[in-house]
């Protein structure tokens, strides 16, 4: 049987914990702000290139010139999986529903005899993925503390892919973040970026503006050959907003949901607690009379 | 006089979105200047600078590292990673700029690669040169 001071403290305890949950919510709600607005922001750069990286690819796909970068190295050997988490934890499913698709990605591709090789972006997914696949870890980086994700980043990393693709260190790459739906709902999401992976414009939408009598300078190969680089950039830039939105908005409905448990844990126990000192007192009373009565 | 539709698109947001009367861009091939109902070119752009009019005698100027222009006969897009309104921009952070560019061509071993950063260091400092006048 707890002392009543065991259960006061207990219930300054569950006090504390609410007000960091309901804090870190709250921060988390104004963060979500700020990257569901720059996401917002970045849509129409990231549109517009797929627009014209769509004109532009449909008319050499297949084409004996194409670019390595769209076309694949011809091979389906080793994969690589870019895996992109957050940085920190307490942000309910998030780091994990990612990691496990990354996962389980990862061993299927295993189990059909490929080499898997893994490129992490936030300590998160490192944390998890380090368990099971400490020596196919090929390179990790953070997200570096509260900062929001800015396109130099982006590039920085996209250049790094870049490079090990050239070196001829993998054949298709693939990108695993979590898509931001709604602050309850984020969906894990797997999207090859090497080769790339382009929306195909039908004759319609093409017919529409840019018609064939398109000009190009210097050369439509060329053209191409700078954009599908800076694509990939955009590809990554992309899923880490997406990233950073989804990990306010998972870290908020936890919160959320954390709050309200204490809340409730709250009026157990405090509920235990007048008990408690209820039955004290009656306890003190009975000795009281019974002591009274004997005399 | 007549106008298009001018939108200025960087990875992190929209710079410059509104009706113009005429753009002049740095393109791949030359120095361009764009009026309404252009006839539909994809150029790359080098480094320079981008003139807009809004209208005549009133306008804006931004600069540019690199990029790309979509032109059509009603609107004309551009889309740049790197670019700052001039307003913003000194010498010094051409400067910086011009000295990251230098670091990299030493640390590069790919010919190519000298070759299109030396470019690039050329057209920084040309725009450093309009800039200062």
């Amino acid at each position: 049987m707890p002392s009543l001071k065991d259960l006061r403290n207990r219930i300054t305890s569950v006090k504390a914990t609410q007000k960091i949950t309901k804090a870190m919510q709250m921060v988390a709600a104004a963060k979500l702000r700020r990257a569901q607005n720059a996401a917002e922001n970045g849509r129409p750069y990231a549109e517009k290139m797929a627009q014209v990286l769509g004109n532009l690819a449909g008319n050499l796909i297949g084409g004996v010139g194409a670019p390595r970068l769209l076309s694949g190295t011809g091979a389906d050997r080793v994969h690589l999986l870019v895996v992109c988490t957050g940085d920190r934890g307490l942000a309910g499913a998030f780091n994990s529903s990612i990691a496990r698709l990354a996962r389980d990605h990862a061993n299927r591709l295993m189990a059909e005899g490929k080499t898997v090789k893994i490129m992490t972006v936030g300590k998160k997914g490192l944390d998890v993925l380090r368990r099971q696949f400490r020596d196919q870890i090929i390179a990790s980086r953070d997200i570096r503390g509260n900062k929001p994700v800015d396109y130099p980043f982006a590039a920085e990393i996209a250049d790094d892919i870049l490079a090990r693709f050239e070196a001829g260190e993998f054949d298709v790459a693939t990108l695993f973040y979590s898509e931001f739906r709604s602050v309850i709902s984020q969906i894990p999401t797997a999207q090859k970026i090497i080769p790339a992976e382009l929306p195909q414009t039908d004759g319609a939408a093409k017919g529409a503006g840019s018609d064939a009598a398109m000009e190009f300078e210097p050369s439509e190969e060329t053209i191409l050959e700078t954009l599908l680089p800076k694509n990939l950039t955009v590809q990554v830039f992309r899923a880490l907003l997406e990233n950073a939105a989804s990990e306010q908005g998972a870290r908020m409905s936890a919160m959320d949901s954390a709050t309200r448990n204490a809340g409730e844990m709250i009026k157990k126990q405090t509920l235990i607690y007048n008990r408690t000192r209820q039955a004290m007192i009656t306890k003190e009373l009975i000795e009281i009379i019974s002591g009274a009565e004997a005399l | 006089m007549a106008t298009f539709h001018f939108d200025f698109v960087g990875p992190e947001r929209t710079l410059y979105s509104g009706e113009v009367e005429a753009v002049q861009l740095p393109g791949a091939e030359g120095e361009m200047t764009v009026l309404p109902g252009h006839a539909p070119v994809l150029t790359t752009l080098k480094v320079g600078v981008i003139t807009v009019t809004e209208t005549a005698g009133n306008g804006k100027r931004i600069y540019v590292q690199g990029g790309f222009a979509d032109i059509g006969p009603t609107s004309v897009t551009v889309l740049a990673e790197r670019a700052a309104p001039i307003e913003e921009l000194t010498p010094a952070m051409i400067d910086k700029e011009i000295e990251a560019a230098e670091l990299a061509r030493d640390a590069t071993q790919d010919l190519a690669r000298r070759e299109a950063l030396n470019a690039q260091i050329v057209q920084m400092q040309e725009a450093k040169h309009t800039l200062s006048l």
